[in-house]
């Protein structure tokens, strides 16, 4: 086949950023005129087998072995670069997971061929493959291409196609196979665990006013408090606000924090960087105070100030007041 | 023990950043480097392991033209023994192949029983340069750390899963690990630490080569594909807009 889509397991699911990649695989093989297969292994390989068999790709190749009932980086880096060697495809995509972040660049080294990460959109004109992605933390966008002979492994940005567009059909499923050892697997995981959310839920908030390092010091979050308190909001932050221990863990919004869709969300010196965007840009109104007229958020910004945040929040505080 | 720290220069999240007019790249005689986020907490990390291990070397190594001894200097100041500075003329290759070859070469006789790199760079954020240069020289990798434990050859790590999930996971050493942002307090250069610095080695060497398997076509300004509205004028006539717009737009007052 000519592109081999990679699934991973959400809890016996397939993850929503591996329907996306099945999008992308649609556009690319009718644009190019590829044939399209999925991969599917691990524990719950059977039951995503089916799921993926629904959708129009030509093939589904499951693969059941114990040694990748759970996953390790050895053994998935060592399957997944198999399979490719058996299949010998030109493209293999990936939905840019923390998974697919662990393990895919090893597969990347095992075969040396080129791993084009984190895009965000894909074109075909001219017969020219060209694939987008995000640079200085979103500030500027470059297009990458890859040279010398395929396979070419491609991961796409969550969002980067909308999963409701995955075209549904009925794919033939196949049994594939892999030769693992267990000396091979390095690694021991334990069971995955949540820390505590602390008593903060902003998944239900309605307001939510969000700080980024752009407020300057840990003396200058209550500013911040303050003008949540004025306006009934929550408190929520950037990652760096929570890594600096300015604000705990349990406000931090973005991938590796909650998601929140309130009815408005203020944010205070953000940047708008893609791991912040995706805990929030489900907000019905999005209202971003940056110095920068240039900062990314503004792209995402229903609403737009530029200016000082030192100097604007006092002053909203007290109108609010 | 003895750990390798993948320290890069990056532009700061406040500099500027000029495109050539070529749209090559971006122009970097106007921008302002620092040393890159997560490499910082990297190298924090691994000068900890050794301050507790009471003894074992902690090398700072950088790819990079020489405007890139800057943080590396910063490396030594804060506590590193030595660094390899692995000499370019630009700023060297965008792919990760390239770029973790050249340091599988220069590392390759050093025999590190860790190396710890940032989990992305924040300029090409390819996210792939520790755990490439990990399967090249058959090492264990892990990524994302959010703490780590070493002890009795093994090293443990508290890998961050998404939304929130975590999971410790155990690797023999050697490894190479790519470390998460928020793990541990990176400390400043102390004073002495600077002047000590001057005096600790820097190992200036040639890259290997190696064919580029992806290139840039372009960089360019992304364009927005919302209408935002910008609420202007004084402060004060900003403050009045936004409460107006928060009452009678959004209607949350
Ligand atoms: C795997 C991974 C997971 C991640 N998970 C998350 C996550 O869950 N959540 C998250 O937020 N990030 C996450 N990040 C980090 C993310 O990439 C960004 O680094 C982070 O979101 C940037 O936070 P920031 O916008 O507060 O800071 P910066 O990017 O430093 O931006 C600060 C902004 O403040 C502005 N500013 C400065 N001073 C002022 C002032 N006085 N007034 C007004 N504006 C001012 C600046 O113009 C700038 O735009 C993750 C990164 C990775 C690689
Ligand atoms: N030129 C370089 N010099 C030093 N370290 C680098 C360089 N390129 C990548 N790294 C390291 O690899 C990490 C990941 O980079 P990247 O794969 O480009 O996102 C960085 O955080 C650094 O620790």
């Amino acid at each position: 086949m000519d592109i081999l889509i990679i699934l991973e397991d959400n809890n016996g699911n397939i993850h929503r950023m591996g329907l996306e990649s099945i999008v992308a695989a649609q556009q690319l093989g009718s644009e190019l005129g590829l044939s399209t297969g999925a991969l599917v292994m691990g524990a719950n390989a059977d039951a995503l087998a089916e799921e993926a068999s629904q959708y129009n790709v030509d093939e589904v190749i499951k693969v059941n072995d114990p040694l990748l009932a759970s996953y390790s980086a050895d053994g998935y880096s060592e399957a997944v670069k198999q399979i490719i060697e058996q299949e010998n495809p030109t493209y293999v995509l990936f939905g840019h997971t923390y998974q697919v972040r662990d393990y895919a660049p090893r597969v990347s080294a095992k075969l040396m061929k080129p791993f084009l990460v984190d895009n965000v959109a894909l074109s075909t004109e001219g017969g020219k493959v060209v694939f987008t992605k995000q640079m200085f933390n979103a500030k500027l966008f470059s297009d990458v291409i890859p040279s010398g002979e395929g396979p070419y492994l491609v991961s796409f940005q969550s969002a980067a196609f909308s999963a409701d567009n995955a075209a549904s059909g009925s794919a033939s499923v196949r049994e594939g196979s892999v030769n693992l050892d267990a000396s091979m697997i390095k690694t021991e995981s334990e069971e995955p665990f949540q820390e505590e959310a602390g008593g903060v839920d902003l998944t239900s908030a309605d307001l939510i006013v969000s700080v980024g390092r752009g407020i300057g010091k840990e003396e200058n979050i209550p500013l911040a408090q303050e003008l949540a308190k004025a306006l009934g909001a929550e408190l929520a932050s950037s990652r760096p606000v929570v890594d600096a221990g300015w604000l705990p863990s349990a406000h931090q919004v973005g991938s590796s924090g909650q998601s929140v869709s309130p009815k408005m969300y203020l944010a205070l010196g953000i940047s708008g960087a893609i791991q912040h965007v995706v805990g929030m840009k489900g907000s019905k109104n999005i209202v971003a105070i940056n110095k920068d007229p240039e900062a990314p958020i503004f792209e995402i910004a229903d609403y737009g100030v530029v200016g000082d945040v030192l100097e604007i929040v006092p002053k909203l505080t007290e109108a609010l007041q | 023990m003895k750990i390798a720290v993948l320290v890069k220069q990056v532009p700061g999240s406040e500099s500027p950043l000029p495109i050539q007019s070529d749209q090559s790249w971006v122009d970097e005689g106007g921008i302002a480097y620092v040393m890159n986020e997560s490499d910082n907490y990297a190298l924090e990390e691994a000068l900890q392991i050794k301050e507790q291990n009471g003894e074992g070397e902690v090398v700072v190594v950088s790819l990079g033209p020489d405007r890139i001894q800057k943080v590396i200097r910063e490396g030594l100041a804060k506590g590193a023994d030595r660094a390899i500075h692995i000499k370019t003329d630009t700023a060297g290759s965008v792919d990760p192949l390239v770029t973790a070859s050249q340091f599988a070469d220069a590392l390759k006789d050093e025999n590190f029983d860790l190396i710890f790199s940032g989990l992305q760079s924040d300029d090409v954020g390819m996210g792939q340069t520790g755990v490439i240069m990990g399967e090249l020289m058959g090492m264990a990798t892990a990524s994302l750390a959010m703490a780590t434990e070493v002890g009795d050859g093994k090293i443990k790590v508290k890998r961050e899963l998404e939304a929130g999930w975590f999971q410790w996971v155990s690797l023999s050493l050697p490894a190479s690990i790519t470390i998460q942002s928020g793990l541990n307090t990176p400390r400043y250069p102390s004073l002495k630490g600077i002047m000590g610095a001057k005096k600790k080695e820097i190992t200036v060497i040639e890259p290997s080569g190696g064919d580029a398997k992806q290139s840039l076509d372009k960089v360019y300004v992304p364009q927005s594909e919302k209408q935002t509205v910008m609420i202007e004028g004084s402060v004060d006539q900003q403050v009045e807009k936004l409460v107006d717009t928060m009452r009678n737009d959004i209607k949350v007052l």
